[in-house]
């Protein structure tokens, strides 16, 4: 039952095109000519807060507390991120020192 | 300034940023790529689909909807809602996004996760065009997925890597990102509400579920609370 090609084509051009309606819709609906209404202004402003916080979550919600490492490693290596940066502030060797705090233990412990 | 000028400096500007992207992106594209590969799929797949779609999570899930009936319905309910975070990148960008001329188009529809986070995040050098400085961000990090799938795509089977836990860098990112924003912001109910309220999603609702109810309640919370949070929160 594996689709012909013309379907594939289908598939993948409806996956494209629902994508970038979830890009587009917002521009599409307050186009940079007119007035954006105050309460769209207000959720831009405090949005961005709030989805970085989900996309956080979003990262870890496939880690299992009850089973297997138990989110261990998440949880130790995330500290690592924090703690990083709040000492240092530098982008780039919070997130390297976290990763790597991250492999060393799926590789070697867990 | 001329214009090669203005390009090269946005470029020296904006790479640093997609350092941990490149990272993070090879290694994903690869394992898509790979996927694909193992699926039995030809390179074309993963190359063209990484180039169109260019939203990871989509992109793994559109190889289970070939592999599966034809149903083009089904393919776009499922599109809209794993990717209906979008939509909330793109009421944040508004502003931003504003005066970048013809490289708008280009922008939202580049504007991944990851993309979406450099570009309201980073703090621009005033002396860099922000439109190219974005411009540029966007671009690199769809390089370099694009490039991760392709060769995923073509030497699939024959890799082998030891790179087991390297795809903790995005989760990294967005930790620091989220405590970029954090720091930024005098009042940090919103940033709590996204947490707390996404993390109660997941709980309950599993990971399947948990992004849609999840935004809808960060929306009714936000709005609940705006009179108080519209008073202190002018810190972005």
């Amino acid at each position: 039952m594996s689709m012909t090609v013309t379907q594939q084509i289908i598939t993948i051009a409806v996956v494209v095109f629902g994508t970038m309606l979830t890009r587009f819709l917002p521009f599409l609906f307050f186009p940079a000519g007119k007035e954006t209404p105050e309460y769209i202004r207000y959720l831009g402003k405090v949005l961005p807060a709030a989805v970085f916080g989900l996309l956080v979550v979003y990262c870890l919600k496939n880690v299992n507390i009850f089973e297997g490492s138990h989110g261990i490693p998440e949880a130790v290596s995330i500290a690592v991120v924090v703690l990083l940066h709040l000492w240092k502030r530098q982008m780039l060797l919070s997130i390297a020192g976290g990763t790597i705090c991250y492999m060393l233990l799926v590789q070697f412990l867990f | 300034m001329k214009k090669k000028q203005i390009c090269k400096e946005a470029f020296k500007a904006a790479f640093p940023h997609t350092v941990p992207i490149f990272a993070g992106f090879w290694f994903l594209g690869l394992t898509y790529g790979i996927y694909m590969n193992v699926s039995g799929f030809s390179f074309w797949y993963p190359m063209l689909m990484s180039l169109t779609i260019f939203a990871g999570s989509m992109e793994f899930i559109t190889v289970n909807l070939l592999l599966g009936a034809f149903n083009p319905l089904q393919a776009l309910a499922l599109t809209l809602m794993i990717n209906a975070r979008h939509l909330f990148y793109g009421i944040s960008m508004l502003e931003n996004y504003k005066n970048t001329g013809r490289k708008k188009f280009y922008l939202i529809f580049g504007m991944c996760d990851e993309s979406f986070s450099i570009n309201y995040t980073a703090k621009i050098p005033e002396h860099v065009d922000k439109s190219w400085f974005m411009f540029f961000v966007t671009l690199l990090n769809h390089l370099y997925w694009v490039f991760g799938a392709t060769l995923g795509g073509i030497c699939g089977s024959f890799i082998r890597f030891d790179t087991e836990g390297l795809e903790f860098v995005m989760t990294a990112m967005f930790v620091v990102i989220f405590m970029e924003q954090w720091m930024k912001e005098k009042d940090k109910t919103s940033a709590l509400m996204g947490l707390f309220l996404s993390a109660l999603s997941l709980v309950l609702l599993g990971p399947e579920h948990f992004i849609i109810p999840a935004m809808a309640a960060i929306l009714f919370f936000l709005t609940m609370g705006r009179k108080s949070l519209q008073k202190g929160g002018d810190g972005a």
